[in-house]
């Protein structure tokens, strides 16, 4: 476990550059999902339309095309992705302002790909309200947007969050392929420049990624068995 | 699919109006905003000239028939690293939840019987297994499938293991993380049975091997049948990490065509359809098998309804690229 201790801080620096890129498409991923899972249950059919056909296809393609095209078609549109040096959150995630655009476009790539999954898992959720719900505030009155906001979405919320932790595990474990997609110095990227140009040990090092990874999936993890146990007790 | 149709009424005359001519408006402004940001600079860089679409969509370029063998190639191959993946997780998968099951009933065993020593190493050794069992589990569910795969790939020959052929490594890997997921699937399968289940097969005289063999494994591959397919999915779209460590799978072969026909985004766009056509068919089959489960289960008392959405929300979701 030599090369581990002796490059910790290597590991620190990629598990911290990893964690700002899980905090921030968490964050997008969240947003994104929460925008077409209210276009799915819209009554606008257009609006349907697209939630449905963005989920189709962000669910059915591997996270490596998506990737591949937030690389190749974003600089062919010509976007580097500059939008996303948003003031203040530059100053605390400063990799967001370098010239290099690799750690944006991994960014959206991820938001894209886990938004789908997102917009299904509350999807779930607004599915487990009982209809006497919606039918009751329909009933007294209440548009769409009110029928959501004051009822059904406050209720759908705990149902979906179980759903959306494990959506959100597997995000950070999706952002392992940003390091071989030319994001620099995260946990998987640095981990691989140790053993292929610096020449140290495999298996220590992969350890070392592994246990990098596993602290920020596994505490989450039992977070979640924990929420659902309580929740069956509770019902 | 109720729940949509009660969040708000039944549109009227005028609201249809307005939906109808709101969507025409939106529409149109979108198709203008694609115009002039996507269409404008894709079209600057010669992204619609026919020399970069014709290998695909021409049969008479010169490359058209090669590249779709090539094409074909790939797929093919993402295929049989999926196949194999998919068989030798489900058997080691299966394995798995037989064995947790069975040390979770051992580990509370108390061994009567047996004289004290061998009670208490029985008891300590099969506390441990369960333990490590356990902890194999959770490391790699937790760990991302690019980890394991490169793991094994980079791994394996340093410890003096070569496996030959780059698709062991990477078949490897993907079962390492397969197999752990299906047998978490199996395994809340098995525990969501009823309890009268259990107790009635004990009450036969059925060993807890013969119980979890007989009883409670035939059921729970049936209850978690749409679960599995949709493993399948996150399966067949995880082969395509098999391009990192060179396996020569569609996207491998993708970046090579890419580098002769410098046609990146649309190459791309061909893979991507084609990967969303079979896994959109693999998830309708998904869908459909959880339908007749459903239909089926007003005759048994399978908790059928209850127990498959979560299942699959989780397969779906906890899978990995």
């Amino acid at each position: 476990m030599g090369a581990v201790i002796d490059n910790f801080d290597v590991f620190a620096g990629g598990f911290w550059l990893t964690l700002q890129l899980c905090i921030l498409a968490a964050i997008g991923a969240l947003v994104i999902g929460a925008v077409i899972a209210v276009f799915r249950i819209s009554p606008v059919p257009p609006l349907r339309a697209i939630g449905t056909g963005y989920v189709t296809v962000f669910r059915n393609v591997p996270l490596t095309i998506v990737f591949f095209f937030s690389a190749f078609a974003l600089p062919a549109l010509g976007s580097n992705a500059n939008f996303l040096r948003i003031p203040g959150l530059e100053q605390i995630f400063t990799r967001l302002s370098i010239d290099l655009p690799y750690f944006r476009f991994a960014i959206i790539a991820l938001s894209l790909y886990t938004g789908a999954f997102v917009c299904e898992a509350l999807r779930a959720g607004i599915n487990a309200v009982p209809t006497g719900q919606a039918e009751a505030a329909r009933a007294i009155g209440l548009t769409f947007g009110q029928n959501l906001r004051f009822v059904v979405l406050p209720q759908a919320w705990k149902a979906a969050i179980v759903p959306l932790g494990s959506v959100i595990i597997a995000m950070i474990k999706n952002s392992a392929l940003a390091g071989f997609f030319g994001v620099v110095g995260d946990l998987s990227n640095s981990g691989y420049a140790l053993i292929t140009v610096r020449g140290e040990p495999t298996i220590p090092v992969m350890i070392g990624i592994s246990i990098g990874f596993l602290i920020m999936t596994v505490p989450l993890g039992i977070l979640l068995d924990r929420i659902e146990k309580r929740r069956a007790v509770a019902r | 699919m109720s729940q949509q149709t009660t969040l708000y009424d039944a549109p009227g005359p005028r609201a249809r109006r307005v939906t109808i001519i709101s969507s025409i408006v939106v529409g149109l402004l979108v198709l203008v905003g694609v115009y002039f940001f996507v269409y404008k600079p894709l079209d600057a860089r010669g992204e619609f000239d026919m020399d970069v679409w014709a290998p695909l969509i021409d049969p008479s370029d010169d490359d058209f028939s090669a590249l779709w063998t090539r094409i074909g190639d790939g797929f093919k191959a993402t295929l049989i690293a999926a196949v194999l993946a998919v068989v030798a997780s489900l058997i080691v998968g299966t394995l798995l939840s037989i064995a947790r099951i069975w040390l979770k009933s051992a580990s509370h065993r108390k061994w009567v019987g047996f004289p004290a020593p061998v009670a208490i190493l029985l008891r300590v050794i099969m506390v441990a297994l369960d333990a490590i069992s356990r902890i194999f589990v959770e490391v790699f569910r937790g760990l991302p499938v690019v980890i394991t795969v490169v793991f094994v790939w980079l791994g394996l020959p340093s410890l003096g293991v070569e496996l030959g052929d780059l698709i062991w490594y990477l078949v490897l890997g993907l079962v390492l993380y397969n197999s752990v997921v299906i047998a978490e699937i199996l395994r809340s399968g098995m525990e969501g049975l009823p309890v009268g289940q259990r107790e009635a097969a004990e009450a036969v005289g059925l060993s807890s091997a013969q119980t979890i063999r007989m009883i409670l494994l035939p059921q729970a591959f049936r209850i978690m049948l749409p679960a599995l397919i949709s493993q399948l999915v996150v399966v067949l779209k995880d082969t395509s990490l098999g391009f990192i460590i060179g396996y020569e799978e569609i996207l491998r072969i993708t970046t090579q065509v890419v580098q002769i026909l410098d046609n990146q985004i649309q190459m791309y766009v061909v893979v991507g359809t084609i990967y969303i056509l079979i896994n959109y068919g693999l998830s309708k089959l998904a869908g459909y098998v959880q339908r007749r489960l459903a239909r089926g289960s007003k005759t048994r008392n399978l908790p059928v309804d209850a127990e498959p959405p979560a299942a699959i929300g989780a397969g779906v979701g906890g899978g990995l690229a």
